[in-house]
């Protein structure tokens, strides 16, 4: 492996990564602070890359735009699934909460289904991101990609600042430690969990948007994710932004350089590492002993 | 479920042995009209009944684990398949010893339940959940890329396995080994559910930390569940390979793993006759959702039907079918 090949698949860990961030910091927050463990978050990532493949014939070359306005429907579906749903499984235990997003994924795959159809589809990448630059001799290295890591980055850096800066993020990082004391605080929880459940989809759709172009859009691409997602979220640590970011690179360098090097059994690479913590850390790399 | 549940001393009493029997009577009666009926059932009718009894037995194995322990695992069809694939690999081309091929798949699903058991149990709850599923997604990927078991396509068992006159090329001898399966495993778990083990069990599932108080290693009383409820898993897993003659990875896909937690939710958690009702009902449901007859254009899309079902089902009745007989009358039913 030359030094290009090397930096190229670098540079493609951490896409990955980034995005994997993205899905697993709203997964483990929504776990976090309302305890509810979502099997549905994959399919916001699936509802996401439909929607980019459904708007952006609209939007044309404005593919920011379309970012925006996803985002934005992302949002809206999230509040209204809280509402209509999610708000009913707080009380609940665990294996309910498996069963009724377990319910949802089926319903939300079909509805796909019915409406797109059972297709692979390719989402085309905006013209102005187009094309690749060269990367030491002979590789080179799409800019859509470089985009991606870079949207991805900014986001986070954003989700640090909202967690970590304001007010709502107080909130956030209170309910993540102790819910009933913010609840004793006379703070809002319902609309916290609202929010925070409505930030955590549109994070999800937006992952989902962001890789359509990268990845085409295709049945049960949530599926998938979705445990990977979860692999993420046990590394790091239930309820940790940090964990999570650490982790999805973990994630993202481990399973790129297990498809390089052992392509054949590259699928359980990132098994073995969760394995692995669990051994040496079995409440993950950053999470809090119970 | 376990806030949900009744708080029972973690050393729970003996049963009176009238009360032992009485609960096996029903099973026992509804396992002797199988037995009488089997000769005279249709080709459609006799393979459903065997589909039915291979899933009520892998729910039963379930049921171990979520009902009785109270680990919720999402994993469990890794067990099942790894029982499977054992089967049709060992088969070989001339055909296998039925014993030794039960022996191979359940022993096979118990040792990979003893990996996944020892690191997953040392996580609880929601993490429990998640590793389960993430070791079972290892064991799919292990079929579905390597060359092992034929990747995405599976294999096909060329010779159903056989033991002396028994063989299970003939559909009533598969039938009758299906339903003694069935039969041994609901007494198996009978047998442990009033045994000391299974008391132990069912105090870890209303409070562990009294468990480990009293003195109990509730680690490896755990572990211990975990690996019975993987090798009967591996029976189920066995006894479909013989059953379909061909394996492939969907077998040990996550949506198997929810299914079977579906229908022992459906059937009401706690029981063991739950767990068999939900094979029955989910299994009924399905066919029910996916028959043009009945549900018009609609069945082209049973897995919507199926969802909002699941849905609904928890939205409504949490407690399972058995929990709606106990509401419509509360006394009687147990």
């Amino acid at each position: 492996m030359d030094f290009g090949t090397f930096l190229v698949q670098c540079l493609n860990s951490v896409q990955y990564g980034l995005l994997l961030f993205l899905l697993a910091s709203g997964l483990t927050l929504i776990f976090g602070i309302m305890g509810v463990i979502n099997l549905a978050h994959g399919s916001f990532y699936m509802i996401g890359a439909y929607m980019a493949f459904s708007l952006s014939p609209l939007f044309g070359d404005s593919f920011l735009l379309m970012l925006l306005a996803g985002v934005a429907l992302a949002a809206v579906l999230g509040y209204l699934l809280e509402w209509a749903f999610f708000s009913y499984l707080y009380q609940r235990d665990h294996l309910q909460q498996v069963l009724m997003t377990y319910g949802l994924i089926l319903v939300f795959e079909e509805l796909r289904s019915i409406l797109v159809g059972n297709d692979v589809h390719g989402v085309p990448v905006p013209a102005w991101l187009d094309g690749s630059f060269a990367l030491g001799g002979v590789m080179s290295y799409p800019w859509y990609r470089l985009f991606a890591s870079a949207a991805c980055i900014v986001l986070a850096i954003a989700m640090y600042a909202v967690v970590n800066r304001t007010r709502l993020g107080m909130m956030i990082r209170a309910g993540a430690s102790n819910r009933d004391m913010v609840r004793g605080l006379g703070i809002d929880i319902r609309r916290l969990y609202r929010i925070v459940f409505a930030g955590g989809v549109a994070l999800a759709a937006l992952a989902g948007m962001i890789s359509a172009p990268m990845s085409s859009v295709y049945p049960n691409m949530g599926a998938s994710v979705l445990i990977i997602c979860f692999v993420v979220v046990v590394i790091g640590g239930i309820g940790s932004i940090t964990g999570a970011l650490v982790a999805s690179l973990l994630v993202g360098f481990v399973d790129t350089f297990g498809k390089v090097f052992f392509s054949e059994i590259s699928g359980i690479g990132i098994y073995l590492l969760m394995a692995a913590v669990l051994i040496w850390r079995p409440e993950g790399l950053m999470g809090r002993k119970t | 479920m376990s806030a949900a549940a009744p708080m029972t001393s973690p050393v729970l009493p003996s049963l009176p042995a009238d009360r032992l029997t009485r609960g096996l009577l029903v099973p026992a009666a509804a396992v002797a009209v199988l037995a009488v009926a089997a000769p005279f059932l249709g080709g459609y009718a006799s393979d459903l009944v065997v589909k039915v009894m291979i899933l009520a037995i892998f729910a039963l194995s379930l049921e171990l684990l979520v009902g009785m322990t109270g680990l919720v695992s999402l994993g469990h069809a890794a067990f099942y398949g790894i029982g499977a694939y054992v089967t049709v690999l060992a088969s070989g081309d001339e055909g296998g010893n039925l014993l030794v091929l039960l022996v191979a798949s359940m022993g096979l699903a118990a040792l990979y339940a003893l990996v996944v058991g020892a690191l997953s149990l040392r996580t609880k709850g929601v993490y429990f959940i998640m590793v389960t599923l993430a070791f079972a997604q290892m064991a799919f990927f292990v079929f579905h890329d390597t060359p092992v078991g034929g990747g995405s396509d599976g294999i096909y068992l060329y010779v159903r396995p056989a033991i002396g006159p028994i063989d299970l090329e003939n559909r009533l001898t598969l039938f009758y080994v299906v339903l003694a399966a069935l039969a041994g495993t609901y007494g198996l778990l009978a047998l442990i559910r009033r045994s000391r083990f299974g008391a132990a069990l069912a105090g870890i599932r209303v409070s562990e930390q009294r468990m480990r108080a009293v003195g109990f290693p509730t680690y490896f009383y755990k572990l211990a569940a975990f690996v019975i409820a993987g090798a009967l898993a591996g029976l189920a897993g066995c006894l479909v390979a013989a059953r379909d003659g061909v394996v492939n990875p969907e077998l040990l896909a996550w949506h198997n793993s929810g299914e079977v937690l579906l229908m022992i939710i459906l059937g009401g958690l706690g029981h063991l006759r739950g767990a068999v009702l939900g094979a029955v009902a989910f299994t009924l449901l399905k066919e029910l959702l996916s028959t043009h007859a009945l549900v018009g254009p609609l069945a082209d899309h049973w897995q919507l039907s199926l969802g909002l079902v699941i849905i609904a089902f928890v939205a409504w009745l949490p407690r399972g079918l058995i929990g709606l007989v106990q509401r419509i009358s509360p006394e009687g039913s147990r």
